[in-house]
């Protein structure tokens, strides 16, 4: 794979990440209940990222909790060894809350899937809204994202790659392509 | 009808033949043994590049006859005796009923002589049934046709039984077996008792339930001063004891299988139910002790042990699975691969022991020798030649054998017996 | 980070340490699934598990079980009592037709040393040992292992002393093997007559005094007692037994850190540990228990994953 082009660097994922929480908070005005859940990996990054940035604005730091979605893919038994499987950390009741799910990039909607019938183990939230930072097409599933950092039309030959300071040193955002 | 065995390289370790001769047969005997032998119309057998050496005697053969034809016949022992390149093979007595009285004996006799193939001989039970209390009829059991006594597969666990056994075997002259295995110290044990006993966690068997009954088998022969022969000795240990025996001149003698020279308790660590023999495999230091003792001559024979089981009674967890492999068909290759080419024996010292040695401690005056007047039990193998012992090809009835998948040397050509050919390879 | 290429767990013997801290690690992920409200992971959804146990045992079959349905998969338990095993049928034929069934896993517990190694080679599902003879415990060692890491936070360098009768035991035999590759000092302790030939070579240490096994230990693993190994004498009588291995808080007076008492269960209360003990400050038996289920949910997730032996 080769860097192609990079689509957003540190600043515009900053930008993106506060108009996400104007978004939420302007949405979820009425709710007292607000929670946050990233989605391992980098969701989970995102997802802290998010709560505190909603605490700047609302001066309430909503509980952050992760979702690892490896035991709830429909894959398993295709792949051949067994992925790693990290822990889900929720220690809240997510019941009757309203749930922000977060993750980096909604590409077939496959991880989403996973981490809608996670959730739903935990409990019976008010409701579940999707936010992510790159949308980049080629659904395979019925999911569509609440919040979304930016749009990007890409081709299944691409791939795209959140890089996250917390886990690769860097903020930005990068296209690759197969050579 | 006559039968001229030209060109062959013939050993007898009781004549000190090496060379190449011609043997001439007639009416079950042989007649003359020259450097060449011309005669007319007489059928004969090219035997130029083999070995020819007097026939094969197992001291010490399980045909499962009486009660358990499932796992052996006197046709398929026999047909298996043939490939080895034995001729003569004596059964033991742990069979249902055992061999303890006259009729049981002729029984089995008679069969052997309807089937004519190789010589079939009985080993009589020392206590009747096996019992290790009363001694059996060994005047009876000698007039029946029996050579030898033993309660194999049990000790005589009395002492004072054993004494009497003794002392009553010389009268009709009847070699003592004794199976040296203290039952109480290997007690629901299947594997030697070391390291690997204990990571697989199978019941062990301690060296001391050999050794204990062959100091006693001394001690009784000492004080007796008789003969005993030991069968299947196993360890280091016993050979140290029996050595000591020998320089001090009691009347000992002792016979060890190809397993035992061959395989080690590694190989048990795959729970192969076709390592489960008794007594077990043993360490690799026993391994080498056996080879030194058939060396220095300490160990008599090698006998096959041959114990045949059904695939059902060997399929089961190694607990549960009873002892024993098969090895008529496989010990003369073994003895060629392991100590003949080892440079341990040579192949006149290697017939000397499964050949001669056991044919005396027998009493059997006309056979283990290629001599004029005596019989014409004869093998015909190429020493060199190597076979892969394949399951599919074991005539035995039962396939136990450890040793399935190995490449071996040493292929039997032709095993004649009393003049007739019992086994073409 | 290693990766998982084994259909079966036959016991730690043959395990790298890496393997053993790969499944140590996957466990800790599955605990946190037995306190959700809904316990169950769609992960083995369709797979079917069969528990085939020819030896009474409550807490093993139980904690197989539980894992299996948290995991979803399908659970049929066989115990030599309701099966035809009792009626003379023999371990290959009951596999077979099991096998026949179209089964993923057999978790196999037997009295016979090597049977879940037979099974293995005999049918095609994926073989987990939960117990035979006197062989390996694979499972029991695990969730021991997982409890002190959770507890003590590491195992390299720790004492863990193995009391009681170590011949007749497959939990002290993987635990031996577990300990020794994690880098902590193994000491065995019990009668003489209770500890198997050669078991040095496994690079453990032997004491018969119980003091000596408890003062520097960081774990005390006690082993069930076997009542009936008194008629093998392989030991005089209970009373002694009790007196000198039985765990009681006097004995315990000796310990210099904070000790772990495990126990795989069932306990003798007041034969190899005294009741205060069993469920005092230092017991960790229930842990034991608790892990038990997530070790083995971890156990199942990946061995689903390989189809082939490599």
């Amino acid at each position: 794979m080769k860097e192609k082009a990079k689509i957003l660097d540190k600043d515009a994922i900053g930008r993106s990440l506060m108009r996400i929480s104007h978004e939420i908070l302007e949405k979820n005005k009425f709710t007292k209940d607000l929670v946050i859940v990233g989605i391992r990996n980098r969701g989970a990054y995102l997802a802290q990222r998010l709560a505190k940035s909603i605490e700047r604005i609302s001066k309430k730091l909503p509980p952050v909790g992760i979702l690892d979605i490896t035991l709830y893919r429909d894959d398993l038994t295709q792949i051949g060894p067994q992925p790693v499987v990290h822990k889900t950390e929720i220690d809240f009741d997510i019941s009757d809350k309203a749930v922000i799910l977060v993750d980096d990039v909604l590409y077939t909607g496959r991880t989403v899937r996973c981490a809608l019938d996670e959730l739903i183990d935990f409990g019976r939230p008010k409701s579940i809204q999707l936010a992510v930072l790159v949308d980049r097409g080629h659904r395979e599933l019925p999911i569509k994202a609440d919040y979304v950092g930016k749009n990007i039309p890409t081709s299944k030959r691409e791939n795209v790659e959140v890089r996250l300071q917390e886990v690769d040193g860097k903020d930005e955002v990068v296209i690759l392509e197969k050579d | 009808m006559a039968l001229l065995i030209k060109g062959g390289r013939l050993i007898c370790p009781k004549n000190k033949i090496d060379g190449i001769f011609d043997i001439l047969i007639e009416k079950q005997k042989i007649i003359s043994i020259q450097k060449e032998i011309k005669t007319e119309g007489v059928r004969s057998i090219d035997a130029r590049g083999k070995i020819v050496s007097p026939g094969l005697v197992d001291i010490h053969t399980h045909l499962r006859i009486p009660g358990r034809e499932d796992e052996e016949t006197l046709y398929t022992g026999s047909l298996a005796a043939g490939k080895g390149g034995f001729t003569t093979v004596l059964c033991m007595p742990n069979t249902s009923p055992p061999i303890d009285n006259r009729m049981t004996v002729s029984g089995i006799l008679d069969e052997a002589r309807k089937i004519d193939l190789v010589n079939i001989l009985v080993c009589g039970t020392i206590t009747k049934r096996r019992e290790g209390k009363e001694i059996s009829d060994f005047g009876e059991l000698k007039e029946a046709g029996c050579v030898a006594v033993s309660d194999d597969g049990e000790p005589v666990k009395d002492s004072s039984v054993m004494r009497r056994a003794i002392e009553y075997a010389k009268m009709p002259s009847l070699l003592v077996i004794s199976h040296c295995e203290d039952k109480d110290l290997s007690s629901y044990g299947c594997i030697h008792e070391d390291k690997i006993s204990t990571i697989l966690g199978l019941r062990p068997i301690p060296e001391i339930a050999e050794t204990i009954f062959v100091a006693r088998e001394i001690e009784l022969s000492r004080y007796l001063n008789s003969h005993i022969h030991l069968s299947h000795i196993s360890l280091a240990r016993s050979i140290e004891l029996i050595r000591r025996a020998k320089e001090e001149k009691i009347s000992i003698s002792c016979d060890t299988c190809p397993h035992y020279f061959t395989l080690t308790n590694e190989s048990t660590k795959t729970y192969d139910t076709n390592t489960k023999v008794n007594p077990p495999l043993r360490t690799e230091k026993d391994k080498e002790a056996i080879k030194r003792a058939l060396k220095e001559g300490i160990i008599d024979c090698i006998s096959t042990d041959h114990a045949p089981h059904t695939q059902a009674e060997k399929e089961l967890e190694f607990e549960k699975a009873p002892f024993g492999v098969i090895g008529l068909e496989t010990a003369l290759s073994l003895g060629i691969t392991e100590l003949v080419e080892k440079g341990i024996l040579g192949l006149s010292q290697l017939i000397e022991k499964m050949s001669l040695n056991p044919a005396r401690l027998l009493g059997l005056k006309n056979k283990g020798s290629l001599s004029e007047g005596s019989d014409a039990d004869i093998v015909i193998f190429d020493p060199n030649k190597e076979w892969i012992v394949k399951k599919e090809e074991i005539l035995s009835k039962s396939k136990n054998s450890p040793f399935i998948g190995w490449k071996l040397r040493g292929v039997v050509e032709h095993t004649i017996c009393r003049g007739k050919i019992v086994y073409k390879g | 980070m290693a990766v998982w290429r084994r259909k079966h767990l036959l016991g730690l013997e043959d395990l790298t340490k890496e393997e053993i801290e790969l499944i140590l690690n996957t466990a800790e992920s599955f605990k946190e699934i037995s306190v959700r409200e809904v316990k169950k992971v769609p992960t083995l959804r369709g797979k079917t598990v069969v528990l085939l146990f020819f030896e009474s045992s409550t807490r093993t079959r139980t904690s197989f079980e539980l894992a299996a349905k948290r995991l979803s998969a399908d659970t049929v338990s066989l115990s030599s009592t309701t099966s035809s095993v009792t009626k003379g049928e023999s371990l290959l034929d009951t596999a077979k037709n099991i096998e026949a069934m179209n089964i993923d896993f057999i978790v196999i517990r037997h009295q016979a040393s090597g049977a879940a190694y037979l099974l293995s080679k005999i049918v095609s599902p994926s073989v987990i040992n939960a117990g035979d003879g006197f062989h390996e415990h694979p499972t029991q060692a695990l969730l021991d292992l997982f409890t002190i890491r959770e507890k003590k936070k590491k195992i390299e360098g720790l004492n863990v002393s193995i009391i009681g009768d170590i011949s007749h035991s497959r939990v002290a035999r993987s635990n031996i093997y577990g300990l020794k590759k994690l880098g902590a000092n193994v000491c065995v302790c019990g009668p003489p007559t209770l500890i198997p030939k050669d078991i040095e070579k496994l690079g453990v240490k032997i004491t018969y005094d119980i003091r000596e096994a408890i003062i520097e230990a960081d774990v005390l693993n006690v082993l069930r007692l076997q009542l009936e190994r008194q008629k093998e004498n392989l030991f005089s009588s209970l009373k002694e037994y009790i007196r000198l291995f039985g765990i009681d808080k006097e004995k315990l007076k000796e310990v210099k850190k904070e000790v772990l008492i495990m126990h795989p269960g069932p306990v003798n209360r007041g034969i190899e540990l005294s009741t205060d003990v069993a469920d005092g400050q230092y017991s960790v038996i229930l842990d034991q228990v608790t892990n038990g289920i997530a070790v083995r949910m971890g156990i199942l997730y990946l061995l689903s994953g390989v189809k082939e032996e490599i």
